[in-house]
């Protein structure tokens, strides 16, 4: 048995902490502890969740828990976590402390910056845990505020503008998925229980109108097209942790809200609407990989290629299959993994040479070994290497979509599939030209090569990459019983649309 | 233990040595990873033969009939409950014998290698490539489904584009890996979806189970569904070949190949020519009893492919001067043989799949062989380009000779391999398809000519050239494979290959018509007198010939011109028509947008906030002119 | 001679109220904008006195109102001349025009 308040008490003690301390060395000896304090306690979670399914327990949310909040309007603090969120919430842990380890030589303001990364953490983790669509959004904001302040006096580049673009875009994707769960409150028994979910049965034509806000404002953390400009912009602006959180992290919570709030609660209208969540996807995945193509920044490559991925986790979504779903939350976390390790790679580049251009940088895997092979291997996960995460939860995706049997939707995979090579165009491109070739500048010899802080990133998201490219029934054993739980409702759904139709 | 058992201690043997050196060998055993990595190949090398003699002989069935066996089947990723990608391990014949045919190649490569790589800085990477390699080469052909073919396809193809890369500081090294991952990857997309097609159609990816399900009445069923006027089975299957043809360096995916050689020499021996590309051939035998069912037009797509491919790469390789990139486009040939003699089966004549299985059996060993030849001779040169070459034959004896082997067996020569293999490719050919036999014929003579043209270039010649820091031939661990792998393509020949490896399993007898190999042993052995004419002293002959044939010549030696195609659809077509508008959309119209919104807003919040004057006058007027407007509407509403 | 009409008191009220009202509007100086609130405000306190008056001579409450006002009115002044005096040690200055820093 768990309590899960300890996962959102933890980041709020370690922020209490670093404004106790002084100084750099604790303020990151702080931070640190309650990352890894916070890593064991996802992994605890991980086998307390198993152990707990093998006593035979079935609820959909397991480790429940309950307070009053506002009990006049039926908001309730109210706890509980499925497979889904045990594994987003391990991705979670996994991109915080390599996060706090890039950020290890943060100068500037280091106890503010480490309180932000901490807060922002206190969200995400609040966010998955929670089981109230009121509690959800309430941590949804939380994790919002502090990119703001992390662009805005971190970044580099245009950063205000950035800033206040993905702040702006970001609280408008809220305010949309506050229209929803307005709805959903007011049509859905008064209630925002989403464990009580399964007993209330939204009117289809109510329905019909909240479903796109719920869907939209999700999507938009989600970098669903057309709302994802704030992607690039955003992600090449923030500081190396930052851009780990916001692609790792932050772009998850839209995408487990899509699933977990929109679809889940109105499965009729998610089936009404299924046609345009795909065509909106395969936009998104096949545009997205050629927008990259032309990038010249490494970071706006990286970008848009979270653009083309997180497609996948809105296709598999989209496609209202088990196996297709199963396939986005893989996307989820392997994306997580793959492009927080890419962040942290192409920072460790910046950081030498002073520059992001593809142009400017050549033989990075000469002069700094470490360095380049990470790189690699973060492009390689990105082009859907077998044994590494990318192929698990691309093929899942493959095959859920190619099994929706409908032709849009079988083409809309076939596109999906397209983008992977297009992927190996610009990834081979990037690494081609900056990691390999002849070394450019004499400077280049007096590059130091990663430290131990840099290297304990890499090996820590490396590992969760190779863990889950190597044995994915590590994880896919506690993702496929949250994904069946959900099933039965989102299937009923499919019915009911069937019968309105008629 | 079982000698099935220990199979599946065949693959775990290279990537432990991979793990090995890559992880730790590179920092404190550089120096002995090669004797490592090797020991740990001779010991997989061991294993498969012995396996493959506990399988053709001691356990054979007493009926003859060979079956396959699922040595392990494990679940690794499943998607619903008939499919899942498993991690299995299958023995049936084919499967043995590339068992055999890539340890044994992978033995050699690496002794080989042990001195050719001799003082490289990245030494002990290397083996660790060489070993991640042979691992995924292992694990492909040992596959019992589909997607985990696919999966150590995929891993074979990044090998593959790290070892080209090896040279990484060398940028045409990173734009050949570049070029080769691309297009492969290019054509694995259409595999993959192949594979989508035939697993939900079949309704599994184990291979067993997709060929009873889809040669199965009710299976036929669901194939004879159409796409476009064409049934799905072709589809599918012709998707599938796609991806096997960019594998194999088909035509026309098969512009990487000669790139390729931008690697190390043992590299081209052991991938570029002997295992990696003839993936494709092998794929195509796995499926091979989808692929001759009726209703199917893949097959036919098979065969013009591949004679195609043999026919177009053999006119190149006579005119290209750089002695790798002759052998890389021989082996297109060669595999262009494999394909077109898996084309030409149908239901009732399956004989070309035994040929060609002896074929690529053959080819691995001679094949290696000249590529491991010519990186002796690369070594003593220093250079490429056979106008830099002549008359080496007297420094190089132990070379010349198996040299000689090689090309001997490649041309068809009786009593060498190639001859064997190769006649009986031409058998099955002339059976259902007599215009693929008379094309074959022809290319049979070009491939005798233009490997006896690099042979007299190479090894004699009357130009005398002075070799720099020539410190003899090569260490026995050079030579060692060589001879070893000479002995093999003189003796390979004699194995009666059809009485153990046929489409169905049940033995057929071997047999050679020798009124029917008078006519491709005497086009090879034409070919070699004109070689000899024209290249074994110098003279003005080729320049003549090439003069008098401008423009084919010129064609030829560029290659058909299909580099340049290739670049101006990708830079031009989609790079600029589809990449550089996507990116400019993105920016100016749906970026665009989002900045219009937010500019919206600041002009009309710009516009209102004139109202906000700072004067307190103001504001009391405001204020007393709502109020009387307040006032105003109540009375206008109550009266 | 008839007796004086509550309309007559209303109407100077009214004239009082609009005065201040003019003077508050168009007077520049802080201490004259102070003086029209006064007379706007014992226009009001006018009203509330000839209501009760007139209207209900038993009740006091008009006229209560009205002691509360003139002691709020005498407050409000304390504070306004004391904002003033700081805004005139700030600008050396006592116009309204001055003191514009708080627009936009």
């Amino acid at each position: 048995m768990m309590n899960l308040n300890i996962l959102v008490a933890i980041p709020i003690l370690t922020a209490f902490g670093l404004i106790a301390v002084k100084g750099l060395s604790r303020t990151r000896i702080v931070a640190f502890t309650g990352a890894c304090i916070q890593l064991i306690l996802s992994v605890f979670l991980f086998f307390a969740y198993q152990a707990e399914q093998h006593k035979g327990n079935t609820d959909q949310y397991v480790f429940t828990q309950q307070y009053d909040w506002f009990p006049t309007l039926g908001i309730h603090y109210q706890v509980g976590v499925d497979g889904i969120s045990v594994a987003m919430i391990l991705l979670t842990a996994f991109v915080v402390l390599a996060g706090v380890l890039v950020s290890w030589k943060q100068e500037k303001w280091s106890k503010e910056f480490f309180l932000l990364l901490t807060l922002l953490s206190a969200g995400a983790y609040g966010y998955f845990i929670a089981t109230d669509l009121f509690t959800l959004f309430f941590f949804l904001e939380v994790a919002v505020i502090p990119k703001f302040l992390l662009i805005g006096i971190w970044g580099s580049g245009k950063k205000e503008y950035a800033a206040m673009k993905l702040a702006l875009m970001l609280m408008g994707g809220s305010a949309l998925v506050f229209v929803g769960l307005i709805g959903t409150y007011f049509w859905g028994g008064y209630s925002f229980d989403m464990q009580a979910a399964d007993t209330i049965q939204m009117p289809v034509d109510k329905q019909m109108i909240f479903f796109p806000f719920l869907f939209a404002g999700f999507g938009i953390f989600t970098a669903m097209f057309p709302f994802h400009t704030w992607v690039p912009d955003g992600h090449s602006s923030a500081p190396t942790a930052a851009s780990m959180f916001l692609a790792g992290i932050s772009m998850k919570l839209g995408g487990y809200g899509c699933l977990r709030a929109a679809v889940f609660l109105m499965p009729e209208a998610a089936h009404a609407y299924q046609g345009a969540i795909i065509t909106v996807a395969a936009i998104a995945i096949i545009y997205g990989a050629f927008a990259t193509l032309m990038q010249t920044d490494l970071k706006y490559i990286n970008a848009y290629s979270s653009v083309s991925h997180c497609g996948f986790v809105l296709l598999g979504i989209g496609m209202l299959n088990e196996t297709a779903i199963n396939g986005a939350v893989l996307q989820m976390v392997s994306h997580g993994l793959m492009t927080a390790l890419f962040f942290a790679a192409i920072g460790m580049v910046y950081e030498r040479t002073h520059t992001r251009m593809v142009k400017d940088i050549s033989g990075m895997l000469k002069a700094t070994p470490f360095i380049g092979t990470v790189f690699i291997l973060a492009g390689l996960c990105s082009l859907g290497l077998p044994g590494m995460s990318g192929f698990v939860a691309e093929m899942t995706v493959f095959m859920g979509g190619w099994q929706a049997g409908d032709a849009l939707y079988q083409f809309a995979t076939i596109l999906a599939c397209a983008s992977i090579v297009v992927t190996a165009v610009y990834i081979l491109r990037a690494a081609g030209k900056t990691m390999m070739g002849p070394i450019l500048h004499s400077e280049y010899s007096l590059f130091k090569d990663a430290g131990w802080n840099e290297r304990g990133a890499a090996f820590l998201l490396l590992a969760g990459i190779f863990i889950m490219g190597l044995a994915p029934f590590v994880l896919t054993n506690i993702i496929y019983p949250g994904t069946a739980d959900m099933m039965q409702r989102i299937t009923e759904g499919s019915i009911s649309t069937f019968e309105l139709l008629k | 233990m079982n000698a099935f058992d220990l199979s599946i201690w065949i693959p775990i043997l290279p990537f432990a040595g991979f793990l090995l050196i890559g992880l730790i060998g590179k920092k404190y055993f550089p120096s002995i990873s090669g004797w490592l990595a090797t020991l740990f190949m001779g010991v997989a090398a061991a294993l498969s033969i012995y396996v493959a003699i506990d399988y053709f002989f001691l356990s054979a069935p007493s009926d003859g009939h060979y079956i396959a066996q699922e040595i392990i089947n494990i679940p690794w990723l499943q998607f619903t409950d008939s499919l899942s990608i498993n991690m299995g391990v299958m023995l049936d014949p084919i499967s043995v014998m590339m068992l055999v045919v890539v340890t044994f190649v992978s033995l050699m490569v690496h002794l080989y290698s042990t001195g050719y790589m001799h003082g490289e800085k990245r030494y002990a990477t290397f083996f660790a490539y060489l070993q991640l390699f042979t691992f995924s080469m292992l694990g492909l052909v040992l596959s019992s489904n589909l997607f985990q073919i696919y999966i150590f396809w995929e891993l074979v193809g990044v090998s593959s584009f790290l070892l080209i890369g090896f040279y990484f500081d060398k940028p045409s090294a990173v734009a050949a890996s570049k070029k080769a991952f691309i297009v492969t990857r290019f054509a694995d997309l259409f595999f993959l979806i192949g594979i989508l097609i035939v697993g939900v159609t079949g309704d599994s990816f184990d291979f067993n189970t997709i060929i009873i399900n889809l040669t199965s009445p009710e299976g036929a069923g669901k194939l004879s569904a159409t796409f476009l006027g064409v049934s799905i089975i072709t589809w599918a299957l012709t998707l599938i070949f796609i991806g096997g043809a960019g594998k194999s360096a088909m035509f026309p995916l098969h512009i990487w190949l000669p790139d390729a050689m931008e690697g190390p020499t043992p590299v081209s021996a052991l991938i570029h020519a002997a295992t990696m590309v003839v993936a494709g051939v092998y794929l195509v035998a796995r499926l091979f009893p989808v692929f001759i069912l009726t209703g199917s037009g893949a097959i036919e797509i098979v065969a013009y492919i591949g004679i195609f491919s043999a026919l177009f790469a053999a006119v190149i390789a006579c005119t290209q001067t750089d002695i790798k990139r002759v052998l890389a486009y021989s082996t297109m040939s060669q595999i262009g043989y494999m394909m077109f003699a898996l084309g030409v089966s149908n239901m009732h004549h399956t004989d070309g799949f035994t040929a060609s299985m002896f074929h690529l059996f053959t080819h691995a060993f001679f094949k290696s062989l000249l590529f491991l030849g010519a990186g002796v001779v690369i070594h003593a040169v220093h250079s490429n380009d056979m106008r830099d070459m002549g008359a080496l034959r007297k420094y190089l004896p132990v070379t010349h000779l198996t040299f000689l082997i090689g090309c001997l067996a490649i041309a068809g020569v009786p009593p060498f391999a190639g001859f064997f293999s190769k006649e009986s490719i031409l058998h099955a050919a002339y059976a259902t398809h007599p215009d693929i036999f008379y094309l074959a014929l022809i290319t049979s003579g070009l491939t005798a000519f233009y490997m006896f043209r690099l042979y007299f270039s190479i090894f004699w010649g009357q130009k005398e050239i002075h070799l720099h820091h020539f410190h003899g031939e090569a260490g026995w661990s050079m030579k060692l494979p060589l001879i070893m792998l000479g002995t093999l393509s003189v003796i390979t020949g004699f194995v009666p290959f059809a009485e153990y490896i046929t489409a169905d399993g049940i033995p057929h007898l071997a047999e050679t018509d020798i009124m029917f190999s008078i006519a491709p042993v005497l086009m090879g052995l034409t070919g070699i007198g004109i070689a000899m004419i024209m290249y074994k002293s110098a003279n003005a002959l080729p320049d003549r010939v090439a003069s008098a044939g401008k423009s084919v010549y010129r064609w030829a030696y560029h290659k058909f011109y299909i580099d340049e195609l290739y670049i101006f659809i990708t830079k031009k077509v989609i790079f600029n028509l589809i990449g550089r508008p996507a990116a400019w959309i993105d920016r100016t119209i749906v970026d665009g947008t989002m900045n219009l919104i937010a500019l919206m807003t600041t002009e009309i919040s710009d516009s209102v906030k004139g109202m906000q004057s700072g004067k307190v006058q103001g504001y009391a007027m405001y204020f007393f002119a709502g109020v009387i407007g307040l006032g105003l509407l109540c009375l206008y509403i109550w009266l | 001679m008839s007796p004086i009409s509550l309309n007559h008191i209303l109407f100077i009220s009214t004239a009082l109220f609009f005065i201040g009202m003019y003077g508050l509007f168009t007077r520049r100086n802080m201490i004259t904008m102070l003086m029209a609130i006064e007379l706007i405000l014992n226009s009001v306190n006018i009203n509330f006195v000839a209501f009760n008056k007139y209207l209900w001579p038993g009740n006091l409450d008009g006229v209560f109102f009205s002691i509360f006002i003139i002691a709020i009115a005498a407050a409000e002044a304390a504070v306004a001349i004391a904002i003033i005096i700081n805004i005139y040690r700030n600008h050396n200055s006592i116009d309204v025009a001055d003191t514009e820093e708080m627009k936009y």
